[in-house]
């Protein structure tokens, strides 16, 4: 099966397709995607064994050698996020399903959510720059959809913003692939990747590189690019915000960090010192964020902020152990921010109101979704037997390594603050006093905890089974090491 | 002629952004448009503007135009045409529910959300 690496992308396509023939059908809307989304996971699977076993695997489209056609390239790291997203968006569909009202169900919601993951996992998996843009705008197109369906008055408001922002940064996408495209004279990333090591390092291309962190760093919401993201993403229901949350910001993160290990790794001091000072000022900004709000989702927002920047430090760092830290926190902020939105989105459906104050006391009626919701929290801040603990050890000690003290030590202390922030919820909302609730959706709760205890389950095991989940994170770091060995599975012949 | 097209480029992308600085609707997506206009027009003319025959196999041509960065802007104008479409029809229903282009009303809080 030489096709592969294809079908993480072809087969949500297909189910986007088939969706649109029948909108007013919610069942057969539901089992279609659904089992579309089934299949996606079956085909990362099979394809994360096929690349443990036979290392890098590449698919050029239409059997035009390396450079000169679009070639889809699956290494380890692709593989694992384009599982990852497979696995969370079953989850949030399946959540979805329970939660939403059957007005989102009617008017593409499922279509909406198939072509986000055809885009994402098209990104993912792309070895073409300007093919990696075309995806990105496949995913943004379907987010515009999923942010604006519904039409209220909040969601048209924050939309406009939201679309603003990316509609700008699209277009600087374009001038900076048509920068590189006038120095390197190619498209495909290990061809530019070997350009520009022939280059040696002109000034050029250092102006590039930020250029590339400035339209990657505004998808992926870092300072001071972060602006946009915790008033848009409050506005469309839980199930999409959990999609957005967990989803969206990580392919801005993962192209900084293809570009800037493939592509940008010549003038470190110069590049890398600004990603990793635009990295902890992302971690200020976040826990300031986090610390200052009383309202579930903004706060839950904000820890989306400070993720980003505990990841692309370690990115920064650029030492190996720093890298697999990297990977190894992004792969575990992806589900446990899903975990996250999913859950407090079932507080908010008790209570039927988002803001602290009107919260208390849920552990009396709800002792499930309360414990459940402790340990998220716990994992959140990384608490050893849980997930978030290898990343942040590896991050942290990548950063020593290298000689910087400033960096870890505010990255550790971020974790006290994010696990300030999140018993914050638990504290206000679970304990305490119970209040009158004037939820219209309390009674989903019990169906609603399911998906959202099963991705916590997949946290947990993430954690407790490191040991096992580490060859797989050590071979998803060795092309960021060594480009050569991306260069070489691209370009073989 | 790529060093004009340079001062083109840069004098759109000038207007685009002092457009999207503004506080009306309307002249933000114009202002959008102009930018998509002026990063095509970048992409064209990075990839170099020498003369050649339009890139159409012909018997007896030496030289052709790069036909890469043309296939490129292609790609990119549908799918600016596909956002601006989508943005306007948004705008337009904003201006239906909220009853204001200004994006300086277009603050919410809890009561008014």
């Amino acid at each position: 099966m030489i096709n592969l690496p294809l079908l993480p992308i072809l087969i949500p396509l297909l189910s986007a397709v088939l969706l649109m023939f029948f909108p007013k059908r919610i069942k057969v809307q539901r089992i279609i995607s659904m089992a579309g989304i089934a299949g996606t996971i079956i085909a990362a699977i099979v394809l994360t064994a096929e690349v443990k076993a036979n290392g890098i695997q590449t698919l050029n489209l239409g059997d035009w050698p390396a450079p000169y056609g679009i070639t889809l390239v699956s290494d380890m790291l692709s593989v694992l996020l384009v599982l990852t997203s497979s696995i969370l968006t079953f989850f949030i569909v399946w959540y979805a399903i329970i939660y939403l009202d059957d007005a989102y169900e009617r008017y593409f919601f499922y279509t909406g959510v198939m072509f986000l993951l055809t885009g994402i996992n098209g990104a993912f998996t792309t070895g073409d720059i300007f093919n990696l843009f075309v995806f990105f705008e496949v995913f943004l197109i379907a987010s515009y959809l999923l942010i604006v369906l519904g039409g209220k008055k909040g969601q048209l408001r924050e939309s406009i913003k939201y679309l603003l922002i990316n509609v700008i940064s699209s277009a600087l996408f374009v001038t900076a692939v048509a920068y590189l495209y006038s120095v390197v004279g190619t498209l495909n990333m290990a061809d530019v990747s070997q350009r520009i090591d022939e280059l040696g390092s002109p000034g050029i291309i250092t102006v590039i590189a930020i250029f590339f962190l400035i339209v990657f760093g505004l998808k992926g919401a870092i300072f001071p690019l972060y602006f946009w993201l915790p008033g848009s993403y409050s506005a469309p229901p839980i199930p999409i915000l959990a999609l957005f949350g967990a989803l969206l910001t990580k392919v801005g993160v993962y192209s900084i960090m293809r570009t800037y290990t493939l592509f940008f790794y010549h003038d470190q001091g110069y590049t890398h010192q600004i990603l990793a000072v635009l990295a902890l000022l992302s971690i200020v900004v976040g826990v300031i964020g986090a610390i200052a709000y009383r309202n579930v989702k903004t706060i839950i927002i904000y820890n989306i902020v400070i993720a980003v920047g505990v990841i692309l430090y370690g990115v920064s760092a650029m030492t190996p152990a720093a890298l697999e830290g990297a990977v190894f926190y992004l792969l575990h902020d992806m589900v446990i921010k899903a975990a996250l939105f999913l859950l407090i989105g079932i507080m908010i459906a008790i209570a039927g109101a988002s803001h602290l104050n009107q919260m208390g006391g849920m552990i009396r009626d709800y002792p499930r979704i309360g414990w459940t919701y402790f340990v998220a929290a716990l994992a959140l801040a990384g608490i050893p037997p849980l997930s978030g603990f290898v990343g942040k050890l590896l991050i942290v000690q990548g950063g020593f390594e290298t000689g910087d003290m400033v960096g870890p030590l505010l990255v550790l202390l971020s974790s006290l603050m994010v696990l300030y922030s999140a018993m914050k919820i638990f504290m206000n909302g679970f304990w305490g006093t119970p209040k009158e609730y004037h939820g219209e959706k309390a009674h989903l709760a019990n169906r609603l905890w399911v998906p959202a205890a099963a991705l916590v389950l997949i946290a947990i095991a993430y954690g407790v089974g490191s040991e096992a989940v580490y060859p797989f994170i050590q071979m998803a770091v060795e092309p960021l090491i060594d480009p050569a060995v991306y260069i070489e599975a691209v370009l073989k012949e | 002629m790529e060093i004009l097209m340079s001062i083109v480029v840069g004098i759109l992308f000038m207007s685009a952004v002092y457009l999207i600085l503004s506080k009306s609707l309307l002249r933000i997506i114009i202002g959008t448009g102009l930018l998509s206009h002026g990063a095509h027009l970048l992409l064209l003319t990075m990839s170099g503007l020498k003369t050649g025959a339009a890139p159409v196999l012909t018997d007896g041509v030496e030289s052709y135009t790069d036909p890469l960065p043309q296939a490129l802007v292609l790609t990119a104008i549908v799918i600016s045409f596909g956002v601006t479409a989508f943005f306007l029809v948004l705008a337009y229903r904003t201006y239906q529910e909220l009853g204001t282009d200004n994006m300086e009303e277009m603050k919410g809080n809890d009561s008014n959300d």
